[in-house]
């Protein structure tokens, strides 16, 4: 009987997360509030059913006690969070709020599928972090010397990549994590929200190019540090966010162009240096040239996206355990498999709604430091998105980062979750400028302009 | 509230000095100098003008995620999923054999070449009723998996029964049967071409021209699917016959005199279309470069047209033509008919090669030219390059899979015929056919021309020098009937001697079954 229920359940699945998509896309046309509010209650509603028949799906298959208490456990967290962002901050923005939750949800399915074990500490984690989230967008909003310590920023961040690069344990030949008292922890993902910090900060003050220069070179640190460490992901990651916040601080399209080409001509160069660039892109062109060695998971990865075609074969059918270190960088394979290609599609247009979120704060702003914060947080996040998940589809060369909020990991899951607040907090700093700045917004624009002309 | 207002009157006046530092520092240049950075002044008032970048960046970065999920709509679309699932190296396949019961393969009318039941004890048996003789083409699926068994193993293995059909096995814990592989096989013909080929080693491929359609695909030595399992470890330690090739399209032969097909285009492209100028006295040997070329048992044919060099099957001659070719011409010709290329075919294969080049010598001219020297090519590729002739110089893709039926009979996928690539003008594919039906009117294929049919052809007597060991592989590929071409024939018997000696009555045979059946 129970054969059945999995069935039928496999389809259902699809359309809530379908559902859960369209939805997310459909409230930003709707402008009345009340209508709104509609809406986000039914995407919860969308996962909450989809927590409770996945997990009900997995009972019936392992016919484990504790998957019903870790289910238990799990759907007050989720709607407890919930009420917690919804009462203290009622100003928030509740899609990004949706969409956080909804990928934790997602992660926690398919990690409790993969290892059960892994997705208790997992959840442990995001449990702490959630709570630490909360307090996040107060801190945004009211202490202002947030924005005042650039330098501290670009210390504290090439100071801790430095570090990783000294005294980091290697794994997979990378070094990526430091063990500090049995836990070991990701600098590059924390230090990714203060080159963010960093980078608005020095480019919100330079006025020539010579501070342009500057701002470039620390970045280039942060950038090389990271290659060295044959952190390629992270690299990219800082190197584009950097690029983009450029872009829009400066309005000097021949900047980036320069930066772009400047890019290319390294990564031209680091293919020659060195061989584990080579390897890389050898695997992207082949990966089953060497099948048994480095190839090895990335066929896989195919293997399982192959293998889940549009509908998945159903939760606990499949067998992405065969990916190598599934459950920090082939999550997105996983899912395919399991859930199916529509599935994982609309899974890539939620993280395309966060980014837009994103992206809509920043351009909602008028603070410059706080537009490029926003932004280049957002840009952090759909870099490091289409990195993880165009690597596993074998689009682009994998670069071995994980997918926020999915994906195993900590510090990823800590610095996720982080930066989810801080844009929670700008939001709601951007409605407090936008009460300032009554009736209109360009009132203010307005009058800083004749006070400058003024002082000159 | 009033915290942010504060804050902002500062930063107005920050941004004042900053603006009167810079002015300082340039003042003379000022004219020439544009500020790298738009001072706050300058800035774009409204909030749109304010955004343009943002707006950039955000659609740049949205293209980048609707890439990603078009590539994942691409790659269930296209070919690439269904590769990555017969990938040998895949083994995610096997995973369903505890839900699904592997499908039968059967022809178009219902016979079944490949089918799996489950015995009392639970255990699936999948049984080949034609034994070896569909060995190659059919395939295995223990000890490994090879033929229609590997290339179409993800549509064995999954069905496409009706979802109450699939709740139903479920309800009874019982295995749900795989979809049906309808290939397009005769096993007329295919027995027909099995015992014609008789005790040689060899190959032989019966297409039809205007669809593409495979009709029998034989290769010897071969075994037997049933019992593979117990055969395996001697098969695979017995490297002299190495039984499991399946010669039709991973046998590389030297192509002999049927390679002339393509010497005679060629020429005729050299000519502009026009052969009734050529004019030819064949004394049965020419010796250039250090290389002698005789003709087959030092014939002397005498005075000849292309036509009758052709059907003679002249090598002197066609070496003459040789060593009038462009090697550039004649290799990119070569390569449009997919020499040093993959065929349009999914089966495992072997590269066909032609080894002429710009520089090369006049021996290799000549001896190209005649089918020998580096020149390889495997029966397949000889059957699509005669379909090419038959079916007025258009190639169709060569397919097994006719379609796929769920175990209800319902059609879940159809092969439709596909144009492969243009390979010739219908005015070439027509005079190719003139010389190839002169080989059997008047020439060495003459055995075929006593028939209710009418085949046009071409022998080959394609001799091989393997380490020391040397010999005669025979030849003939070619079609029936000349006027509306049914099928195409292409047999290769090692060893065989000359085509007229044993190709092609084989070919016969072959022919005969076919408008016996009819």
């Amino acid at each position: 009987m129970s054969g059945v229920l999995i069935s039928v359940t496999r389809y259902l699945l699809i359309f809530l997360m379908v559902l859960y998509t369209l939805q997310c896309f459909t409230v930003l046309r709707v402008h009345n509030g009340a209508r709104q509010k509609v809406i986000f209650l039914r995407q919860n509603i969308s996962m909450f059913i989809f927590h409770f028949t996945a997990f009900g799906i997995l009972f019936l298959e392992q016919m484990n006690l504790q998957i019903v208490v870790f289910y238990a456990v799990q759907a007050v967290f989720l709607l407890l969070s919930l009420i917690l962002w919804c009462t203290f901050y009622p100003r928030a923005s509740r899609l990004l709020i949706n969409n956080m939750m909804m990928l934790i949800t997602i992660g926690l399915v398919m990690l409790t599928r993969l290892s059960f074990d892994s997705a208790v500490k997992q959840f442990l984690i995001l449990a702490g972090g959630m709570a630490a989230g909360l307090v996040i967008p107060v801190v945004v909003r009211r202490v202002i010397v947030l924005t005042r310590m650039t330098m501290a920023y670009t210390f504290v961040g090439i100071g801790l990549l430095g570090l990783v690069l000294v005294a980091a344990r290697v794994t997979n030949g990378a070094k990526l994590s430091l063990d500090i008292g049995g836990y070991s922890f990701q600098p590059s993902e924390f230090v990714k929200i203060i080159f963010v910090f960093a980078v608005a900060g020095l480019l919100t003050r330079a006025r020539d190019l010579r501070h342009v220069m500057i701002a470039t070179a620390l970045a280039a640190v942060h950038v090389m540090i990271l290659v060295v460490s044959r952190d390629l992901g992270s690299a990219l990651i800082f190197f584009i966010t950097y690029l983009a916040m450029l872009f829009a601080a400066t309005r000097n399209p021949y900047l980036v162009l320069a930066g772009l080409f400047a890019g290319s001509a390294a990564s031209v160069a680091a293919y020659f240096l060195f061989s584990h660039v080579r390897v890389r892109v050898q695997i992207w062109q082949d990966p089953f040239a060497d099948y048994s060695g480095t190839g090895y998971q990335i066929s896989q990865s195919l293997f399982s996206i192959a293998a889940g075609g549009w509908l998945g074969t159903g939760l606990g059918k499949g067998s992405p355990g065969a990916i190598p270190f599934v459950q920090q960088d082939m999550m997105f394979s996983a899912i395919t498999e399991e859930l199916g290609g529509i599935f994982s599609i609309c899974l890539i247009l939620v993280c395309l709604n966060c980014f837009i979120m994103f992206i809509n704060v920043a351009m909602r702003l008028t603070n410059r430091f706080y537009r490029l914060v926003a932004l280049g947080l957002g840009t952090t996040y759909a870099v490091q998105v289409f990195l993880t998940i165009g690597g596993g589809i074998k689009l682009i060369p994998l670069t071995g980062v994980t997918l926020p909020l999915i994906s195993y990991g900590g510090s990823s899951a800590l610095c996720t979750i982080g930066m989810f607040a801080i844009v929670q907090g700008l939001y709601m700093l951007r409605i407090d400028e936008e009460r300032i700045q009554m009736p209109t917004d360009d009132a203010s624009a307005q009058k800083e302009y004749t006070y400058v002309q003024e002082e000159k | 509230m009033f915290r942010k207002k504060n804050e902002e009157d500062k930063e107005i006046r920050e941004a004042g000095n900053g603006r009167v530092r810079v002015r300082v520092v340039h003042l003379n240049e000022e004219e020439e100098e544009k500020p790298v950075l738009p001072p706050e002044t300058q800035q774009p008032q409204t909030r749109r003008g304010r955004n343009t970048e943002l707006a950039i960046l955000t659609w740049i970065f949205s293209l980048l995620f609707v890439s990603l999920a078009g590539y994942m709509v691409w790659f269930n679309v296209s070919p690439r999923r269904t590769s990555l699932l017969n990938n040998a190296y895949n083994t995610k396949q096997d995973t369903s054999s505890d839900r699904i019961i592997r499908g039968p393969i059967l022809t178009e009318n219902g016979t079944v070449l490949a089918s799996s039941q489950v015995d009392y004890t639970g255990n699936e048996v999948r049984t080949y009723p034609y034994a070896n003789i569909f060995a190659h083409t059919v395939g295995y699926a223990t000890n490994g998996k090879a033929g229609l068994e590997a290339s179409c193993n993800s549509i064995l293995m999954s069905s496409h029964s009706s979802l109450l059909n699939q709740l139903k096995n479920a309800r009874d814990s019982q295995k749900v049967r795989g979809d049906s592989l309808i290939v397009t096989l005769r096993p007329d013909l295919q027995q027909a071409a099995y015992y014609a080929l008789g005790g040689f080693n060899g190959a032989v491929v019966v297409m039809e021209p205007d669809s593409g359609k495979i009709l029998a695909m034989v290769s010897r030595p071969d075994f037997d699917p049933n019992s593979i399992a117990w055969t395996w470890e001697d098969m695979v330690s017995d490297s002299s016959s190495s039984a499991l090739l399946n010669r039709v399209c991973q046998g590389l032969y030297p192509p002999g005199s049927t390679f002339k097909i393509l010497t005679a285009l060629a020429y005729l492209r050299s000519t502009g279309g026009s052969y009734e100028d050529f004019l030819y006295d064949c004394t049965g040997i020419l010796e250039r470069d250090d290389v002698t070329i005789t003709c087959y048992n030092s014939t002397v044919h005498g005075q000849e047209t292309l036509r009758t060099a052709f059907a003679n099957s002249c090598n002197t001659a066609f070496a003459t033509i040789g060593l009038e070719l462009d090697n550039t011409v004649f290799r990119r010709i070569c390569e449009d008919f997919y020499f040093n290329k993959s065929l349009p075919v999914d089966l495992p294969q072997s590269q066909s090669v032609f080894a002429l080049r710009k520089g090369s010598g006049e021996g290799d001219q000549m001896t190209t030219a005649i089918g020998q020297g580096e020149t390889l090519v495997t029966p397949l590729h000889m059957a699509m390059i005669t379909c090419a002739v038959a079916n007025s110089g258009v190639l169709m893709k060569p397919y097994l899979v006719s379609r796929v039926e769920s175990p209800e009979g319902n059609v879940v996928s159809e092969t439709r015929p596909e144009i492969g690539s243009e390979l010739m003008t219908i005015d070439e594919a027509e005079t190719l056919s003139e010389l190839m039906r002169a080989t059997v009117t008047e020439g060495t294929g003459q055995a075929l021309s006593w028939n209710s049919y009418t085949v046009a052809g071409k022998t080959g007597s394609a001799e091989y020098d393997a380490n020391g060991v040397t010999g005669t592989h025979s030849w003939f590929t070619g079609f029936s009937n000349v006027d509306d071409p049914d099928i195409v024939v292409t047999v290769i018997a090692e060893d065989g001697g000359t085509g007229s000696a044993t190709a092609v009555p084989i070919a016969q045979q072959i022919f005969d079954a076919y408008y016996s059946a009819q």
